[in-house]
């Protein structure tokens, strides 16, 4: 053990693995929503991986950036796997943060002392978008380049500073090869900063300690446990007890995620868009644009506010402050309790119609407008805003259950 | 019991998304089909029909169409056709088996000759679902009408003319008029009459035509052909590490109560 | 459950299959991870044998055709070169083609597969620098190729000179007769 004498004197190998694995303490009763948060871990890593190898082969210009892709799918080797992972591992992505975030609703893992944890992760999930978006213009298809097209005019709506703004954007006054140019450079960066952004959610995460299905804060119960005396009683060391079953969590995970990259790459449609199999074609836009499944619930909600006072900001406002409304969450919950399983029937209403509004809403962003989903989408929109701006009154008011002095398993 | 309930919000909540993902995406409303088409399934297990397939694209299709991202040594791999046969009777003079399957035409002329450019044919496997691929080569038909003396059920107003009509033969399209159930009313087609028959029997040519559809699907996307037989390895393997993960759990989480 | 004694010897076995099996698919992962850096399809289309047409090649003259994106020469050789080559030897660092820089059907004294034709990659053994061919240069022993960007020197043969910066002689690539006045570079003959 000399070698790790020699490292621990210049580096804190120990310390740190002590401090953030094998003496980290975690709650003893996490259930199946606390797999999420190692998987995201995961998907960012094997993103990053797999999109550095793409990288490699794939050129970001006009002419050859369509041609690019088919060349990793056909002539690399082992770029088709390479590829699926990539395009397979975004959507996953965003299905394993979904779920970690519904986690974070579920359980209030959002609340004193965890907002900074919240809000950290709330700017994940904002670079996270931002880089998909980048991401799916790259493959320069009709989807990709129409998608970018209409994301970038909602700018242009914004009175004044949009039309210069949108142009600024684009470089250009339409999408097009400078655009893709620099969507590519700035596809390649985000994924950085969103390592360090996991870095400091993490550290956040380990100062407080991790919430759990009870909500109640082991730091504050008995101590001592078999392997400490100080240690929470109610904890167990992250290593080895919870880095075991992330990894059969992982293993579980991987089945599914490489059922769809060598069984159906495609999803139906929903993670590559048939128009995408046709190059981008700034003189023939495709007869229905959707943008790709993880952003539907927010085009749903753009496209649900009418235009009015002659400008459609509303729409654009709209679809901003759905996001901007998770940062204030942990101001809005004025529950005693933290857990959905102590709190009263108004919450978990509340929770179950916000869910449902979310999935529709998802839903219908994926579907051409007509009167009717447009006024389904107007529904569930107020409905989604409902949960976040009543939330003041519906979680004070309910009458909560006893919360327990310990986990309760 | 609380851990039941728990179990239950996340299945309802994965089983929403994943019935989300499971339905098909929007294609858009446009005008009502004309026709109903004939269901169809691509296969790529058929190796003789892919064989088949390549040549009737070699024979009928590359001549205005380009397969730019697909070499032709990949294909004679793929497709078990051996290379001295794909250069002698599949290559245009002076291309090298390494080579791309490039047209002979050049973009130019053919923008004159059909008012479009033919589009490059490598991905219409994926950008077409089997089925209409298989249906729009069953339903050309004349049409003094159109510049090219032809029109297509399935694609209305298709600039290219029929160009397996040497093995089809010519046929007329019946139309009559239906009235939807949105009352209202459309032409929508009634049967073809076949003016004159073609080297081929009917049921000949749908099978070239389910050859062809096969042989798009695969240059589709080539790697269709193994994808799934990796796959199934992998899922093995992840299952067995899956077993095993979830033992070295079990046996960790004995400590915990 | 917590009474029971730990069964050491059953988590060490558990957490060596696990880590076994974990690593060995990660490696199988990598596989087509590292396999995407390989010289892709159209790399090698690019790289494919090249066939280069003979019948103008007369002594002391030079075709040059680029193979898997090198200049490949093919060089006419005289009988009179090809005698003066025998006497070469003491000036040479490897006259008997000791280094495995040419294949074994082109490992005789002339380093070819014909006598008067020679082929070569035109790249120095040094640093990479294409050499020049001096076809006025080999009666005086001087070299019949010479590397201008640091001084090495190679003969009719493409054998390197003694005290030259070059280690080896130059590389005799695959290359096969198809027919008497066609070569085709980059295969090796049939029968090898």
């Amino acid at each position: 053990m000399s070698l790790m004498n020699w490292i621990d004197q210049r580096f804190p190998a120990t310390r740190v693995f002590k401090e953030h694995f094998s003496e980290y303490y975690a709650p003893k009763n996490f259930n199946f929503w606390y797999f999420f948060g190692s998987l995201a871990l995961l998907m960012l890593v094997l993103q990053i991986v797999t999109g550095v190898l793409l990288a490699m082969n794939y050129k970001p210009d006009a002419d050859s950036a369509f041609a690019s892709v088919e060349y990793i799918m056909r002539d690399v080797w082992g770029g088709w796997f390479v590829r699926y992972m990539h395009s397979t591992g975004a959507s996953f992505f965003f299905i394993v943060i979904y779920l970690h975030m519904f986690r974070g609703l579920l359980y209030g893992s959002y609340r004193n002392p965890r907002e900074l944890i919240w809000i950290f992760g709330m700017v994940i999930y904002i670079a996270m978008m931002a880089t998909a978006f980048f991401g799916y213009l790259l493959p320069w298809g009709q989807m990709s380049y129409w998608g970018a097209q209409v994301i970038v005019n909602l700018f242009d709506t914004i009175p004044w500073i949009g039309p210069p703004l949108a142009e600024w954007l684009r470089g250009d006054y339409v999408i097009s090869d400078i655009t893709l140019n620099r969507f590519y450079a700035l596809h390649y960066l985000v994924p950085f900063l969103l390592a360090a952004l996991v870095f400091l959610h993490i550290v956040a995460l380990h100062k407080v300690g991790s919430n759990n299905p009870d909500g109640v804060e082991i730091k504050r119960g008995p101590r001592g446990n078999r392997w400490s005396a100080q240690a929470p009683a109610d904890g167990v060391p992250f290593h080895p007890y919870y880095t075991v079953k992330d990894i059969w969590g992982m293993a579980v995970f991987l089945a599914l995620f490489f059922a769809v990259v060598f069984f159906m790459p495609e999803m139906g449609g929903y993670f590559l868009e048939q128009p995408n199999f046709e190059p981008a074609n700034p003189l023939k836009t495709p007869e229905h644009i959707a943008p790709v499944w993880y952003f539907t619930p927010y085009y749903a909600i753009l496209r649900a506010v009418p235009s009015f006072a002659g400008t459609q900001v509303w729409g654009v406002l709209a679809m901003f402050a759905a996001l901007v409304v998770f940062f204030f969450l942990p101001w809005l919950d004025r529950s005693p309790v933290s857990s959905m399983r102590y709190k009263g029937w108004l919450s978990r209403l509340a929770i179950g119609v916000f869910a449902i509004s979310f999935l529709v809403l998802g839903y219908l962003g994926t579907r051409p407008p007509t009167p009717q989903l447009t006024l389904l989408a107007q529904i569930f929109t107020v409905l989604y805003f409902a949960y976040f701006l009543l939330m003041p009154w519906y979680s004070r008011i309910e009458k909560t259950k006893p919360v327990p002095e310990r986990l309760t398993r | 019991m609380r851990k039941m309930r728990d179990l239950f919000t996340s299945l309802g909540a994965t089983g929403a998304l994943l019935a989300l993902t499971l339905a098909p995406p929007s294609t858009a409303a446009t005008d009502a089909p004309r026709m109903r088409m004939a269901p169809y399934t691509a296969s790529l297990k058929d190796i003789p029909s892919l064989q088949h397939g390549a040549k009737l694209f070699v024979n009928y299709c590359l001549s205005c169409h380009s397969a730019r991202f697909m070499r032709y040594n990949r294909m004679a791999e793929d497709l078990h056709i051996p290379p001295d046969l794909v250069e002698r009777d599949m290559m245009f003079a002076g291309d090298k088996i390494g080579d791309p399957m490039e047209t002979s035409m050049p973009a130019e002329a053919a923008e004159q000759w059909f008012g479009v450019a033919p589009p490059d044919l490598s991905l219409i496997g994926r950008l077409r679902s089997p089925e209409w691929l298989y249906n729009y080569f069953l339903t050309f038909y004349l049409d003094e009408n159109s510049p090219s003396g032809w029109n297509n059920v399935v694609f209305e107003n298709v600039a290219m003319p029929h160009a397996m009509q040497e093995l089809q033969g010519l046929q007329r399209a019946i139309f009559k008029t239906e009235t939807g159930p949105d009352g209202a009313r459309r032409e929508v087609l009634d049967r073809f009459e076949i003016t004159s028959p073609g080297k081929m029997s009917v049921e000949e040519y749908r099978q070239a035509a389910r050859d062809l559809t096969n042989f798009l699907v695969y240059l589709g996307e080539p790697a269709k052909l193994v994808r799934t037989e990796y796959g199934i390895w992998v899922m093995v393997f992840l299952i067995a590490f899956g077993f095993f993960a979830y033992l070295l759990k079990k046996e960790y989480w004995r400590d915990v109560q | 459950m917590t009474d029971k004694p730990v069964d050491n010897r059953r988590r060490r076995l558990l957490t060596a299959a696990t880590t076994g099996m974990g690593l060995a698919g990660t490696a199988g992962m990598l596989v087509p991870f590292a396999g995407s850096m390989l010289p892709s399809e159209r790399a090698k289309a690019a790289g494919a044998p090249v066939e280069v047409d003979i019948s103008g090649l007369g002594p002391g003259r030079q075709i040059t055709v680029e193979w898997r994106g090198k200049p490949v020469w093919i060089i006419g050789r005289s009988p009179d070169d090809l005698d003066f080559l025998a006497s070469m030897a003491d000036s040479l660092a490897d006259p008997d083609s000791q280094a495995a820089q040419q294949p074994a059907y082109a490992r005789n004294p002339y380093r070819s597969i014909k006598r008067e034709v020679l082929v070569l990659v035109g790249i120095c053994t040094h640093l990479g620098c294409s050499p020049q061919f001096r076809p006025e240069l080999t009666a005086d022993a001087d070299g019949a190729f010479l590397c201008a960007c640091h001084g090495s020197r190679f003969d009719l043969a493409g054998r390197v000179y003694r005290n030259v910066p070059a280690p080896t002689n130059l590389v005799v690539p695959p290359h096969r007769y198809v027919s008497d006045n066609v070569i085709l570079i980059g295969e090796d003959p049939e029968t090898a």
